[in-house]
């Protein structure tokens, strides 16, 4: 497969994949739907948009890179357009909060990270 | 039919000096014993891994450097859940007829085998390397991320999750091999330094060094006479981002396939082993597995239900939260201890019953899990 022009390639963007067979959206990009199997996929640019499910600030890192931005907020977005994504964002988010995506750059790569919806 | 025939644990902590074959070997040595057999008589081999000298053959490895020449022999990947993944192999290869006597054995000296950072790292790589890695998550993260959100669905407190590692630590106070030896309170696991929130330093299992292994034979080959009724798995997924609701994980699939494979309810059990890498996941999986009712599970702690002398003693050893984590041998300790509760050689942790007995294993981030029940027969 091409690799995806998203942010896990530095570009600001999230994309996922839509199945044109049963209409299920997955993020982790495959070359078929895991939910069904079809190769009918289509490629979408996500809006950024989403609700906050799980939070935690880590603290405690593990390498040299990751140690200078502690503290630093992994979460857990259900997104708009119905897959989970893990992403950073602003340590006072709390579960629930209604969220959108911007980028930053997270030990020397562009990583998403979200706040507070306006 | 299949009996565990056999077991052996080293003291976990520091072990200068000791490679992974070495803390291996000391483990499989004194189950052997324990069994009443020869090196020789041992037909099947099952080893899990080691992050300090991956092995493409870890079986054949250690086969070699102990001296035996099995019929049956290779590693088990599944993190956390390896240790029962491979007692359910062993048990359905010896009730098969495909080998007599399986030595199960993990052992690593991942705490003065390499930096505890380089563990760290070396964990972390359960993430997606795309999609969770780059975001700098740590193992702590990941299930800080399901402690959240479990407690915001259920209520649960930070206080509430202390008392697992109160509970742990209280009962690794009774076994020497245990790596720490100094009480702790809830305040203390409050205050200890944050890691990945809502998990603290003291919410979080050590790394250590050491080595677990046990025998699963055909045949009873000695006085203990203890029986594997049954088993299960589940995997629902690998990577958190792609986990399931919290109604929906796997340890309550593989707790409900092991009753159905056994004919055990819970009302039988009389002792647990509960995998506990984090105080979040000892609590989760007691409420999964029906050993306490949602979010109550921290009440019973409380109220003594799961100490030594209490009506579910559990993990009384201490857990990978006071025994120690060296990886695969980690969750293979409480195999251990329960054999020795069941057969009446627990000493001064001995328990008044452990005729039935449940154990849980979770590999990954909630991912992989196998439920067994035991029972003296």
């Amino acid at each position: 497969m091409d690799k995806p022009a998203d942010w896990t390639t530095g570009q600001e963007a999230i994309l996922y994949q839509l199945c044109g067979a049963c209409g299920k959206p997955q993020y982790f990009r495959r070359g078929f739907c895991a939910a069904c199997g079809s190769t009918e996929l289509i490629e979408k640019r996500a809006s950024g948009k989403g609700t906050v499910y799980a939070t935690s600030v880590v603290m405690r890192a593990a390498t040299a890179e990751t140690r200078a931005h502690v503290p630093y907020n992994i979460v857990l977005v259900d997104t708009e357009e119905g897959f989970r994504m893990m992403a950073h964002g602003a340590t006072i988010l709390k579960i629930g909060d209604a969220v959108t995506a911007r980028f930053a750059t997270f030990a020397g790569r562009l990583v998403p990270y979200f706040e507070n919806s306006t | 039919m299949s009996f565990i025939t056999g077991v052996g644990l080293t003291p976990y902590g520091k072990h200068e000096g000791l490679t992974s074959l070495d803390l291996m070997s000391k483990a499989a040595e004194l189950a052997v014993a324990d069994a009443g057999l020869r090196r020789g008589e041992i037909d099947g081999i099952l080893c899990g891994y080691s992050t300090v000298s991956p092995h493409i053959m870890l079986a054949t490895v250690f086969a070699e450097h102990f001296g035996v020449r099995p019929s049956y022999a290779h590693a088990v990947q599944v993190g956390g859940a390896t240790g029962l993944a491979m007692a359910m192999l062993a048990h359905h290869l010896v009730d098969a007829g495909v080998v007599k006597h399986v030595l199960v054995v993990g052992g690593e000296n991942r705490l003065t085998g390499q930096s505890r950072d380089a563990s760290i790292v070396a964990l972390a790589q359960v993430g997606h390397p795309d999609y969770e890695v780059p975001l700098g998550p740590t193992i702590p993260a990941y299930y800080g991320l399901v402690a959240s959100r479990y407690m915001h669905e259920y209520g649960v407190t930070e206080e509430d999750l202390a008392e697992f590692s109160v509970l742990m630590r209280a009962h690794a106070l009774t076994h020497p091999g245990a790596q720490f030896h100094e009480p702790i309170t809830v305040a203390d696991v409050m205050a200890s330094k944050p890691v990945a929130s809502p998990l603290k330093l003291l919410d979080c299992c050590p790394v250590s060094d050491g080595g677990a292994a046990f025998v699963i034979s055909r045949e009873p080959t000695n006085t203990a006479r203890v029986k594997i009724r049954g088993c299960a798995q589940a995997h629902t997924h690998q990577h958190v981002t792609a986990a399931p609701a919290l109604s929906e994980l796997g340890a309550e699939i593989a707790i409900a396939k092991a009753k159905e494979a056994s004919g055990v309810a819970i009302p039988d059990v009389r002792y647990a082993a509960v995998y506990d890498s984090f105080t979040i996941t000892l609590a989760m999986l007691l409420e999964d597995l029906g050993l306490a009712k949602r979010g109550e599970a921290a009440a019973r702690v409380r109220a003594g239900h799961f100490s030594r002398d209490g009506a579910m003693p559990l993990n009384t050893h201490g857990g990978l939260l006071s025994y120690g984590h060296c990886g695969v041998g980690g969750a293979m300790a409480h195999l251990v201890e329960t054999h020795l509760q069941m057969t009446d050689r627990a000493g001064n942790r001995q328990v008044r019953d452990a005729s039935v007995a449940l154990l849980h294993g979770d590999g990954g981030v909630l991912s992989s899990h196998v439920s067994m029940f035991l029972e003296r027969v």
